[in-house]
């Protein structure tokens, strides 16, 4: 019984490790510039689309289309950001309530139309099986993506911090005029953040292709997660996102062992509401 | 709120007349099925609108009310034999309640916090129905079939009756948003909206206002959920408690024009018959097409037409003069 609940908690720590990754890029743009990308979880679809086609049409294996959703869903990032999130940056609440949300229902139903609603799977990936550690058993896809997340996540948190780009983008996230007057350029920051947080859910989302199942809605309950992760961890915080992340994977297997695993993802909605209830600023905000 | 010009009043009874005759002069199911939609989710519209329009809390979850009544309803007649109008009400009030016991909690909730709020909310009912025995899971409840007539809210022979019903739902819904609008709760309400502070400091008690709102706009989003189970006949957790049908709401809303009386059922009238059209015209082979219209019009409306076709027609007819 208790080689079961080492197992369900090893789970929840992996898939937690790939919500951190996906939540950071969302909590940064809400950060730098106020705005939820509410077709930020279907980035994470075009990214798991994009390196299964590539495995598909011309055999290359997810490890190495990394690089290629990441700069796929960076110009995405980019092109939405010009586009649509700087018009209404300006404009009454209500549009910069929506606007992503369009685009989310957009991308998923173009998604639905071009590929159909069917589910897929990239069936022998590079790393394939399972490392056994006495009785409990880790899939190995499972544990490299995880690990890539991870490692990800710190590569970013070392961007912001060592390197002058980065500084900018923790300047405007603290304080948007005094960055002004301080002659960073508000505009591009904005820009940069909306892309590099498109292009960060892109590589989770070839990491997660490497064992998930990939279907146009995938974005939908992903999405809903990673909002609630941002929350408990605090909006903009980066450090409060990875932890949130990895409790919330935690806490989403925990639950459904214990309790019925179809209440998995209403035990996490719930923790948001409590959250915001009682402690609107998040664990770390 | 300005007096209605003499144009005005006339174009408005000549409307609602032309509203009236409607089904005696169109036959055919499929014209009268469009104009309930369209009242249907016009109703919706103007309830989201008193939450979202005026009160700036922009609720994704009004399908949760919405299933909430058609489910309070169905379940009244099929177990406990509750004649549908009291259904209507008791799922309405169960709505209010609900939207009480959800506003409280989330009152402080600005902007993105209420949406994400709102979705999460409607999303743990739609889990939750979808695993409750009580009201058969996901299989889906089919309504008991009882006599035709206005006493059993049930119609076989014709769609008309549910026709003038849901039109008359809407006018209620219409005039209860002009009262608000035009009454002390709605300059409490766009006061509000301006600045939670400063609202505060003029002593206005936000919390009870916004309560106010939701329990209004729940209660009559309950009602069309009521409406739509009598009317089809079929409920299940995919057909009333999906996100889509809270993105259709917002978005009738905000086509027409948030934050105005007429607004979303200008939004409605455009979008209903555009979907339903789509619909039937592509079928199954048009899977996502009518959303994927749907989000590009999200899109390009919230980025650079954010007032709407009303405030779009108003702003010219101020132009105009």
């Amino acid at each position: 019984m208790s080689e079961q609940l080492l197992a369900q908690l090893m789970n929840g720590l992996l898939i937690g490790c790939m919500y951190s990754l996906i939540a950071i890029g969302l909590t940064m743009i809400w950060g730098v510039m106020n705005i939820i990308n509410f077709a930020h979880a279907d980035f994470l679809m075009i990214g798991m689309f994009t390196s299964f086609w590539l495995y598909t049409l011309y055999g290359v294996d997810p490890l190495f289309s990394i690089p290629v959703c990441a700069v796929l869903l960076f110009v995405l990032g980019w092109l939405i950001y010009k586009y649509l999130v700087s018009k209404v940056m300006t404009g009454p609440g209500l549009a910069q309530v929506v606007v992503t949300f369009g685009v989310s229902i957009f991308i998923a139903n173009a998604a639905v139309f071009l590929w159909s609603p069917d589910f897929r799977m990239i069936e022998k990936p590079l790393l394939y099986g399972t490392w056994n550690f006495g009785t409990v058993q880790l899939s190995i896809p499972k544990a490299i993506a995880s690990l890539g997340s991870v490692a990800v996540s710190v590569a970013l948190f070392l961007f912001l911090r060592k390197t002058k780009t980065g500084k900018a983008i923790l300047a405007v996230e603290m304080n948007r005029s005094s960055a002004l007057l301080m002659g960073i350029n508000t505009e591009r920051v904005n820009a940069l953040s909306f892309a590099i947080g498109s292009s960060l859910v892109g590589i989770a989302g070839a990491f997660l292709s490497m064992y998930y199942y990939i279907y146009p809605q995938v974005g939908g309950t992903f999405g809903l997660i990673s909002f609630c992760i941002v929350a408990l961890g605090g909006f903009g915080s980066i450090e409060g996102a990875f932890l949130a992340g990895i409790l919330i994977g935690v806490v989403q297997t925990l639950g459904g062992y214990f309790f019925d695993p179809a209440y998995k993802y209403a035990i996490v909605f719930a923790m948001y509401l409590v959250t915001v209830w009682i402690r609107p600023q998040g664990l770390m905000g | 709120m300005k007096k209605p010009t003499a144009v005005q009043v006339v174009f408005y009874a000549v409307l609602l007349v032309a509203l009236l005759v409607f089904p005696l002069v169109v036959k055919g199911t499929f014209p009268t099925h469009v104009m309930i939609m369209v009242f249907l989710f016009a109703m919706m519209g103007v309830a989201w609108n008193i939450l979202g329009g005026y009160a700036a809390m922009f609720s994704f979850g009004q399908v949760a009310f919405f299933g909430i009544g058609a489910y309070t309803s169905t379940i009244l007649l099929m177990n406990y034999n509750v004649n549908p109008w009291i259904g209507l009400v008791a799922g309405g009030v169960l709505a209010a309640l609900m939207g009480a016991a959800i506003g409280i909690p989330c009152s402080n909730l600005r902007g993105h916090y209420f949406a994400i709020a709102s979705i999460a909310f409607a999303e743990i009912v739609r889990i939750h129905f979808n695993n409750w025995k009580f009201v058969a899971a996901a299989e889906g409840l089919s309504l008991p079939l009882l006599p035709e007539g206005v006493g059993n809210f049930m119609f076989h022979s014709s769609k008309a009756p549910y026709y003038y019903i849901i039109l008359v739902f809407l006018l209620l819904s219409v005039l209860i948003c002009w009262y608000i609008s035009t009454n002390r709760m709605g300059f409490y309400l766009r006061a509000i909206k301006e600045s939670h502070e400063l609202a505060k400091g003029m002593g206005i008690s936000f919390v009870r206002y916004r309560l106010y709102a939701i329990m209004i706009s729940a209660f009559l989003t309950a009602m069309a959920g009521t409406f739509y189970s009598q009317y089809i006949l079929y409920i299940d957790p995919d057909s009333v408690l999906i996100l889509p049908i809270s993105v259709q709401i917002v978005l009738v809303a905000m086509l027409g024009g948030a934050g105005t009386i007429v607004g979303p059922v200008i939004g409605a009238a455009i979008l209903l018959p555009l979907s339903e059209i789509t619909r039937v015209w592509l079928g199954y082979k048009g899977t996502g097409i009518d959303m994927m219209i749907y989000g590009a019009l999200i899109m390009l409306i919230s980025a650079y037409r954010p007032e709407g076709v009303w405030g779009l027609l108003t702003t010219i007819g101020r132009r105009g003069k």
